[in-house]
């Protein structure tokens, strides 16, 4: 308990020193301390982890009572569970080496301090997020993230393009969230908890509720739409690529994107029993999956590249979560931490040497003058692209089989997002490391490998996307340790109905295996003979034409959803003003008629004593003759 | 008598600095309001949230009918910390402006403090009637004399929206005062009285009209965009903060108890009118320029969901609609500090016409930022376990209303990150100026909100705790009144 409250704390006390003394404070203390905080809650996730491993129990740290009227009851209070800590583990540890990138990467930024106060900030949220024991607790995490995210989006804030594309991923966020929102009452009105423990009991205790439970399931998805990128909210982020690299590396690929996949995990055994939700989550991710990789093929900033390909890997996990293959996507989530996460920094040094050009049309050939910057590219890109024996084959794979087990068809596909993957990932690194440089002569003189401190967090990443696939072999490579991080998850949540599962048979094992290589492989010999053989470079902005144009200019969506909600929601805001107005004009007009029956009054009473005299005559006259009538 | 107290030492302090010409008289204008503060702060050790009504003052006012009765539950109590925490606050804010403003604006504040006091310990239905109405009178004094623009017709249109719905007040408090006899307006008595279901609905009719302008509810809230734009900004800060609350308090103190058998009829309107201005509220703030007159929107918007709250008569809608209240008052009179520093330094509130002042404005920059987080209603601020509240009522009372009761976090998301953008980030956009720092009384102030929004974020029961046993008293009389319809 102690060592969670630890873990957690140490962020906190980062961000609370930094922010507020940071300012002058020497940039070496600035960075140490919030380097020091994370290593520190890693360090503790290290114990806890070992901790669970020697007893599954969660640890539960019970602060205070949050809020307790009427029926509404929560504790402001933590759990590690082994989901949990497997989070913790990643969150923190790619999130130190992120730091200690950061450190050299933001060193001449005027607010250097500010920068680590966020994101020491960011890590306590995350870690309030995976790590509450209850659905508030991971809520406030969720916007705690969000907001984090804002903050760092729009770090260089004069800029005021970066400043909106903060915003836009703040709102889009805050549509997801709401849905979040309507999930939580749903869950508090059915279940008088928010507890999961006591949910996720009383949902195994009583499955008849299938009809309600689809529609939280559904609502808690429309929540992982927005943190994790998956249509229709994912637009915000490409555009948070406007953040510093490290930014894009922590936030934006390893952790709280995943956030939605966490989600989803955490509440599974809720997903068991809503067949449609699950459904959902599974079109919905594959659809993901292939729309971002096809417009991944055709962008030409380097970051952006990187960023469809988050939303399409992100895809894909839900592909998993869809098939119940919950182990899978946790699996993917955490190679996929340590490959993109690699692949953000290492164009973030390319970026660094290439003096803030992103566009690979202006790079080319740098593998000379950066080798390590392009040799752990290399095992980026291998990693992603599931070259066999690195740690996205097995992690890929393992979605794969699950998803060949569920449906062939969404098999099929998934293979399809997979090789396209490949062919943009290729692409990429072809055009940026081989072939000659096409930048200026200056840049081509500026060019250099990164330092120490931003290579060291590269090489470490590298050598953890090579072995990530340790964690969970299959079981044709290594009967007896396979699938350790399954077995590890499965005793996460007593409450968790059992899924039962039929292995697929070796050959098969073998088979889709194969499939999935002849894929790379044809990709390989395409972008080879394209960007090697033939020289090819992207064209450019002008050139494009057809379907390459719709592509590069990422289908139009931003166009469509500015026209169908962006801009109706301000001419709505206009109307309304208007309507406002003439409201106080009908006010005004009310006024004004009383007004006028005043001024008439006035008439009357003009002072004069022969007018009051014809008002009394007439007066007495229309008394007698209305007694004359009355009678 | 401490409550006694809270009204007339801050009214005799503010008439005495009103009255001196001496430059140093808004000191005892100031000195009133502190001590009010204390004193608040002496009975909240005193209080016992679970004991009903205390400190029980009650003595014959100007007829045996009449009563001068005080008292406080934990409802009216967390009121009185709004009041008396928050106008030293505006004082503070406003104190390094000796050169525009007199002991007279810093004395008609003090008396402003003790009025409302006044309305919010009022345990007799005369004594409401009269406290209700003096506050109008420094706030009109205030907003006419230091107030900017088109100023005299703007309050007298506040004026005479206010003054007319309270008569309709009025004459629903005498025909309750006719049919007890003639005996007592005692609050006790009015409820106790025996309407038939017509009378119930022109009795109701008549509290909750009064009540709707002052909150306001759309469209009774015509008056104040206006106002609020061209008040001074301490009178922003005190209609916002403070006044409207008389409003949301007027229909949990009086309304529900009095004429519970009119809620079948006037609920599901108050409720559309509410879900109507949050959405128009929060819509036409997205259109606004004027820094203020977005406010005042945001205003309107946030409280219709209160007030929405406090008709689904749940007891954790209501417990949120109280906290949610005092919560609004910080953030809103936060909100109207921020645009009064703005304006002061920049001449201008346009914020088509602002930007880039986070460069050089530090403090501030943290300041403003916090108090839209709070505005925002994110977690760990005080906006969070109201709004939380507020929202799962109504999602409770009707699913579709609480749905569109929802997007509320998003449209405030749009606006107020749209003025903080605007105004704060990107490059100075109405040519270049010097925005200076935080000023010391205006560093306290802020310090004092941030200090509010942050601790009621994290720890929020506290204020659950004082209002939970009072809530339950209403809504036990209530469901005894109604026999057991609600």
């Amino acid at each position: 308990m102690n060592l969670l409250i630890l873990a957690l704390v140490s962020p906190l006390a980062g961000f609370v020193i930094n922010g507020m003394f940071g300012k002058k404070l020497p940039k070496t203390f600035v960075g140490t301390l919030a380097s020091g905080a994370i290593l520190l809650s890693f360090v503790a996730s290290v114990l806890l982890f070992g901790q669970l491993r020697s007893n599954p129990q969660p640890i539960v740290a019970n602060l205070y009572t949050f809020l307790n009227t009427g029926d509404f009851k929560v504790d402001f209070s933590f759990m590690a569970d082994r989901l949990t800590s497997v989070m913790m583990l990643v969150i923190t540890g790619v999130g130190f080496l992120i730091h200690l990138y950061s450190v050299s990467y933001m060193h001449d930024d005027k607010g250097f301090y500010k920068f680590f106060a966020y994101l020491n900030l960011f890590i306590f949220n995350m870690l309030v997020l995976v790590a509450g024991s209850n659905f508030l607790m991971l809520f406030f995490g969720w916007e705690g993230v969000g907001l984090c995210s804002y903050l760092l989006i729009g770090f260089w804030y004069n800029n005021t393009e970066y400043g909106k594309a903060a915003r836009k991923a703040f709102i889009m966020n805050r549509i997801g969230d709401l849905g979040l929102l309507i999930a939580l009452f749903l869950i508090v009105i059915n279940f008088h908890s928010l507890d999961y423990k006591t949910v996720f009991t009383a949902v195994v205790e009583d499955s008849s509720k299938q009809g309600l439970l689809n529609i939280i399931c559904i609502m808690l998805f429309i929540g992982a739409m927005g943190k994790s990128a998956q249509i229709p909210l994912y637009t915000w982020l490409p555009d948070a690529m406007a953040g510093p690299t490290p930014v894009s590396a922590l936030i934006h690929a390893a952790t709280m994107v995943t956030a939605g996949i966490y989600l989803v995990v955490r509440c599974q055994s809720m997903y068991y029993f809503a067949p449609i939700a699950r459904e959902l989550v599974l079109w919905i991710g594959l659809a993901t999956s292939i729309f971002a990789a096809i417009i991944g093929l055709k962008q030409n900033d380097i970051k952006k590249v990187l960023a469809y390909s988050t939303v399409s890997q992100l895809g894909l996990m839900f592909v998993a979560l869809g098939c119940m293959a919950y182990s899978a996507a946790m699996f993917h989530v955490i190679t996929h931490a340590f490959f993109k996460a690699l692949l953000f920094l290492g164009s973030g040094s390319v970026i660094h040497a290439m003096g803030g050009e992103q566009d690979i049309r202006k790079m080319g050939g740098l593998r000379k003058a950066m080798p390590i910057t392009y040799f752990t590219f290399l095992i980026g890109t291998l990693a992603i692209c599931g070259f066999p024996l690195l740690s996205g084959f097995f992690s890929k794979d393992e979605i794969l089989a699950s998803a060949f087990k569920y449906n062939k068809v969404v098999w099929f596909l998934s293979l399809g997002s997979a090789m396209i993957t490949s062919v943009y990932m290729l692409r990429l690194l072809w055009v940026t490391f081989f072939g000659k440089f096409r930048g200026t002569h200056e840049q081509e003189h500026h060019l250099h490998e990164s330092p120490s401190l931003m290579t060291i967090p590269l090489i470490v990443l590298a050598v953890l996307s090579i072995l990530g696939g340790l964690i969970n072999l299959p079981p044709i490579l290594s009967e007896g340790i396979a699938h350790g991080l399954k077995y590890w998850l499965e005793k996460t949540v007593t409450e968790n109905p059992v899924i039962a599962e039929t292995d697929l048979s070796h050959s098969t094992e073998y088979l889709l295996a194969g499939a999935a290589f002849v894929v790379f492989i044809l990709a390989f010999l395409y972008t080879r003979s394209k960007y090697i053989t033939k020289n090819t470079v992207p064209e450019s902005d002008e050139e494009m034409k057809g379907a390459g144009l719709v592509i590069a200019n990422k289908m139009y969506v931003d166009e469509a959803y500015d026209a169908a909600f962006v801009k109706p929601v301000a001419d709505t805001g206009s109307l309304m003003n208007s309507v406002d107005g003439l409201l106080n004009k009908v006010f005004a007009w009310c006024a004004g008629v009383i007004k006028y029956l005043g001024d008439l009054n006035k008439k009357l009473q003009n002072g004069n004593v022969e007018y009051y005299l014809i008002y009394m005559v007439i007066a007495v006259i229309g008394l007698l003759v209305f007694n004359f009538y009355h009678k | 008598m401490g409550l006694l107290l809270l009204i007339i030492i801050p009214i005799i302090a503010g008439i005495f600095s009103g009255f001196l010409k001496s430059s140093a008289s808004r000191y005892l204008a100031v000195a009133g309001s502190i001590a009010a503060l204390v004193i608040n702060l002496v009975l909240a050790v005193k209080f016992n949230p679970n004991g009903g009504m205390q400190f029980v003052w009650d003595k014959v006012w100007f007829s045996q009918a009449v009563h001068f009765t005080a008292g406080v539950d934990g409802i009216s109590f967390a009121m009185l910390l709004l009041t008396n925490g928050l106008i030293p606050l505006i004082i503070l804010s406003q104190w390094n402006k000796t050169e525009e403003y007199s002991g007279l604006f810093y004395g008609l504040i003090a008396i402003m403090q003790g009025a409302l006091n006044g309305v919010f310990v009022a345990m007799d239905g005369m004594m409401f009637y009269i406290f209700w109405e003096l506050a109008l009178i420094p706030i009109y004094f205030i907003c006419s004399l230091w107030g900017s623009g088109d100023k005299y017709r703007i309050n007298l249109k506040l004026f005479i929206y206010t003054f007319l719905g309270s008569l309709f007040m009025l004459a629903s408090l005498i025909y309750l005062y006719l049919k007890t006899g003639g005996t007592s307006f005692s609050f006790k008595a009015l409820v106790e009285v025996q309407l038939n279901t017509v009378e119930k609905t022109w009795v109701g009719l008549g509290i909750l009209l009064a009540f709707a302008i002052k909150i306001p509810l759309f469209p009774f809230h015509n008056w104040q965009p206006d106002a609020y734009t061209h008040a001074p900004a301490a009178g922003s800060m005190l209609l916002s903060g403070i006044m409207l609350k008389m409003g949301l308090y007027g229909l949990i103190r009086w309304y529900i108890p009095i004429a519970p058998e009119s809620l079948a009829t006037f609920s599901p309107i108050i409720i559309i009118l509410a879900l109507v201005g949050i959405l128009y509220g929060g819509f036409i703030a997205i259109v606004q320029k004027d820094l203020k007159r977005l406010i005042a929107y945001s205003s309107l918007s946030h409280v219709g969901l209160i007030a929405a709250g406090i008709i689904t008569l749940r007891q954790d809608a209501l417990q949120g609609a109280v906290f949610q209240m005092v919560s609004h008052g910080v953030n809103v009179v936060g909100m109207f500090m921020v645009a009064d520093v703005i304006e002061q330094r920049a001449k201008t509130r346009d914020i088509t016409m602002l930007g880039g002042i986070a460069k050089q404005a530090h403090w501030f920059t943290i300041a403003f930022f916090i108090i839209v987080l709070g505005t925002m209603a994110v977690p760990f601020t005080n906006g969070f376990p109201g709004e939380l509240l507020l929202l799962r009522g109504v999602f409770n009372y009707n699913t579709l209303v609480g749905v569109l009761a929802g997007l509320t976090i998003i449209l405030c998301a749009v606006y107020m990150l749209r003025a903080f953008q605007h105004t704060m980030l990107g490059e100075a956009k109405g040519g270049i100026y010097l925005f200076a720092d935080l000023k010391w009384n205006e560093a306290l102030a802020f310090g004092a909100l941030i200090v509010l929004i942050i601790w009621n974020g994290f720890a929020p029961q506290w204020l659950f705790d004082l209002t939970n046993s009072s809530v339950k008293n209403l809504l036990d009389i209530l469901h005894k009144t109604m026999g057991g319809v609600a």
